[in-house]
């Protein structure tokens, strides 16, 4: 099919901490050298930020190097950290605070600040604007096109297609946006990076990654109860109860408001959970609920992380552009804090893609940028923290937590064994009839909430007549497999509600039901499918959440 | 020919609208803008006509503040030619925007002039008949079809209970009703190029006209939660309760 085409020296897939950083820095080089160059973004969210979820404790480390006088230009960074809890939760009611000294090195906060990384993409956004970035929101990349070998930019999403595929009145096909060189920063779990992780093997002699799904709200709370710069976390509870892992976090940022969210590690074994559930739980204990109550709860999303770190983390560079960010897997799991790591990963690539153009290469592999990877602090720093994931995988969040304090206080990361984790979390589920049932309670409608009212105000939206962008490869997998033996975890998995199980309206037996229209785009399916059988498309451009101030 | 329409930036329509907890608006920090959609049906439109060759020239105008003019750039990339940007961060009611349309149409000339019916922010269905009022110029609001015949344009109305067509003389106004057209998207390559189209930006000051609010807000409030519905066991029961404790019948 004839497409019209556009070319750029640098394409940037995805307009994330990662992407934005790339394209900003790329253009200082430029404009230090001189030179002109054409830089564009695509984002798939309806706006910059829209698809952005995360905690936040942000470290500005990346930042600086990037801005140095963000303060001057107005960057969204308001509300430093001031004091930081740990909890052990041991069961509804009870929980340990851990004394500072035993608080691993890491988690502290010190110099840090909450932020919406929602916002601080905004304002990358409109500093990578300034610099001369062209940058397309409502536009997401469909296909890589990939010619003798080499990755030569993208397909943007064709629109106006039909539910079955036929041309509606206004369809537009999806460009090809041309490149010398590609960065794809799509984040966790890109759809692009997957298949480009697999076809040029990019992960070969690495463990699988590792994923959990953060669940996350944003409330407007009771002004005595708000301490702005209070970083709180807790392990154990909910969790703990199905032998699973992860933790939460509760902050709070500036105008009254907390953020509070669940990790739950994917790597979970009891098909009978329910990260939504747990998460809504986790509300009632005294720890959490002495904040919220009486408060008022603004927004809701989820988005998966990948934190393999640096065992998991594949080759970076390959013919044609670089894999960057969460994407790749830049992460630090033992903070929990992927954006300076992802920024960082960014401003290297920019560095390394913009000397491939100084010399005048054009799609050549930047084999370069592994080294001056292996020389940047964030190898060192991912370096250091390699054992902490797989500890905790191993030995559950209590001894896999010492043995991580050990190594990260005391040895300080050189620990001279390297634990591996190498079950990929799709392959974790034990069969339903093996697990113990979770009874959740019914939401309260105060504290707690069903998926339906909460991807409600997430503000997601999908044109409804389109193609459905969850395919599944065997439609006959969840009923016939899925269904049996782990009562379909997608039901359950699911953040937004997307998988039902429902009887057929004749009565003639049961369907397995997607309702695409509600994907808040988390990728969780694309991960924990026993079957491997969920892949997630892009759909049409601009679909999707509108996240405010997440 | 030249058509002028009027865009106004406002919050996105899948935004679930959020009350500040103070009660003195709506939050819009942070919050997804975009064109009003009846705007957009309206730039569609012109756009059509300009298709049809039946419009030369198509100007946009929006009036907001510094930000409006991402609206202003999204209607050039769907195919109007130049912008005008009336830039103010005071609240803006109907009449001072009919008012600084009014002398955006005597500078410009335009023989046409589209508007949405109504902001799906404010809700007000008055600008387009103010404007009307203002300029003398004939309307044709609430329009399902748009034909323009010579120094005439026949608007077909959605009015209350069917269609009702009027035939106006030249210039004229017309309002949109959601069923007039479907509009386009945007292609990359035109909002590329729309950034280089022009777009002058002036003051209300520099038409001559003062931003003076006639209405005051007093307070915003959420609707109340709806209340859980309850089961009847039979048509006598419902009755009774509809007549005596709902009180309707
Ligand atoms: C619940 C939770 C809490 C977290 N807490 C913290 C924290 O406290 N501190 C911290 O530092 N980090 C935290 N993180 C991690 C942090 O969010 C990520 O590390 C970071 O966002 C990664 O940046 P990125 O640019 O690589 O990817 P992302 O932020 O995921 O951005 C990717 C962008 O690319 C877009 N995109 C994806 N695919 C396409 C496509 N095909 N076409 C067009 N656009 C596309 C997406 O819409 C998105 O806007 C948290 C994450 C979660 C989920
Ligand atoms: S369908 Fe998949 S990607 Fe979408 S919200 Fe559900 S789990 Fe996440």
């Amino acid at each position: 099919m004839e497409r019209e085409s556009m070319e750029f020296d640098v394409l940037i897939v995805g307009g994330g901490p990662a992407g934005l950083s790339a394209a900003c820095r790329v253009m200082q080089l430029a404009q230090e050298a001189g030179e002109e160059l054409t830089v564009c973004v695509v984002e798939k969210g309806s706006e910059i930020g829209a698809h952005i979820l995360a905690g936040t404790v942000f470290e500005p480390t990346a930042l600086n190097e990037l801005f140095p006088d963000w303060k001057e230009k107005g960057a969204p960074l308001n509300t430093p950290v001031t004091r930081d809890d740990i909890f052990l939760l041991k069961n509804q009611e009870k929980a340990t605070k851990v004394p500072n000294a035993f608080v691993p090195k890491n988690m502290h906060n010190h110099g840090n600040y909450i932020i919406s990384l929602g916002n601080l993409c905004r304002w990358l956004a409109e500093q990578a604007e300034q610099l001369g970035v062209e940058v397309y929101p409502g536009f997401a990349a469909a296909e890589t096109i990939v010619e003798d070998g080499q990755v030569k930019g993208i397909i943007t999403g064709d629109m106006g297609v039909a539910r079955e595929g036929s041309e509606k009145d206004g369809y537009m096909p999806g460009m090809e946006l041309r490149a010398k060189y590609t960065l794809f920063t799509e984040g966790c779990r890109g759809h692009l990076g997957k298949r480009l992780i697999n076809d040029f093997k990019l992960d070969e002699g690495k463990d699988p990654q590792h994923y959990g799904i953060g669940i996350k709200e944003l409330w407007d709370i009771d002004p005595a109860k708000h301490e702005p710069g209070l970083v709180v976390h807790t392990t154990g509870w909910p969790l703990n109860e199905s032998g699973s892992t992860g933790g939460s976090f509760l902050y709070h940022l500036e105008n009254g408001q907390v953020y509070v969210g669940l990790i739950t590690d994917l790597s979970y074994s009891n098909p009978h959970l329910s990260p939504f559930e747990e998460f809504q739980r986790l509300k009632h204990h005294p720890e959490i609920k002495k904040y919220l109550e009486g408060g008022k709860r603004v927004a809701y999303g989820a988005r998966a992380i990948a934190k393999g770190g640096y065992n998991a983390l594949p080759k970076m560079s390959f013919p044609g552009g670089l894999l960057l960010g969460c994407d790749a897997g830049t992460l630090n799991s033992s903070k929990i804090k992927g954006s300076h790591t992802a920024m960082k990963s960014g401003l290297l690539g920019a560095e390394a893609v913009f000397e491939a153009l100084k010399e005048g290469k054009s799609g050549e592999e930047i084999t370069s940028f592994q080294k001056r990877f292996e020389d940047s602090w964030l190898y060192k720093e991912l370096y250091a923290e390699r054992n902490f994931g797989p500890a905790m995988h191993k030995f559950g969040n209590i001894v896999g937590g010492a043995i991580a304090f050990v190594e990260q206080n005391i040895l300080r990361g050189s620990l001279p064994i390297t634990f591996r984790d190498t079950t990929p979390d799709y392959a974790t589920l034990k069969p339903a009839s093996k697990c113990k049932k979770i009874n959740y309670p019914k939401p309260d409608n105060k504290l707690t909430f069903d998926r339906l009212s909460s991807v409600f105000i997430s503000n997601t939206n999908h044109e409804e007549d389109q193609p459905v962008h969850l395919k599944l490869t065997d439609p006959e997998i969840p009923l016939k497999d899925n269904l049996p033996k782990y009562d379909e975890p997608a039901q359950r998995y699911c953040p937004a509600g997307v998988y039902e199980v429902v009887e057929k309206d004749d009565g003639s037996g049961k369907k397995f039901q997607i309702n695409a229209q509600n994907c808040v785009h988390c990728k969780t399916c694309d991960i924990k499918d026993p079957a491997q059988n969920i892949t997630w498309v892009t759909p049409e451009g601009g679909g999707g959440p509108n996240y405010p101030n997440m | 020919m030249k058509v002028l329409v009027a865009v106004k930036r406002v919050i996105d329509y899948n935004v679930k609208v959020r009350v500040k907890p103070d009660n003195t608006g709506v939050d819009l920090a942070n919050v997804k803008m975009a064109m009003n959609p009846f705007c957009e049906i309206a730039v569609e439109e012109a756009v059509r006509l300009k298709e049809k060759g039946v419009a030369s020239e198509i100007v946009v105008v929006s009036i907001g503040p510094k930000a409006s003019q991402e609206q202003i750039r999204t209607a050039l990339a769907l195919g109007a030619d130049r912008g005008i940007h009336i830039e103010t961060d005071e609240e803006v009611q109907s009449l001072e925007a009919a008012k600084l349309l009014k002398a955006v149409v005597e500078k410009e000339e335009p023989k046409l002039v589209i508007l949405g019916k109504q902001s799906i922010d404010s809700d007000n269905n008055q600008t387009g008949q103010m404007l009307a009022a203002l300029t003398g110029m004939g309307q044709g609001t609430f329009a399902s079809e748009v034909v323009v015949d010579g120094d005439k344009v026949k608007v077909t109305r959605e009015v209350d209970g069917g269609l009702m067509t009027v035939a106006l003389n030249l210039p004229a106004v017309v309002t949109t009703d959601l069923r007039l057209n479907e509009p386009r998207y945007a292609s990359l390559p035109n909002i590329m190029k729309a950034k280089k189209k022009p777009l002058d930006s002036m003051s209300p000051a520099d038409l001559g006209v003062e931003i003076a609010p006639r209405l005051t807000t007093l307070k915003v409030e959420a609707p109340a939660a709806r209340q859980a519905g309850i089961k009847v066991a039979d048509v006598a029961e419902l009755v009774d309760k509809l007549k005596n404790e709902a009180k309707v019948i």
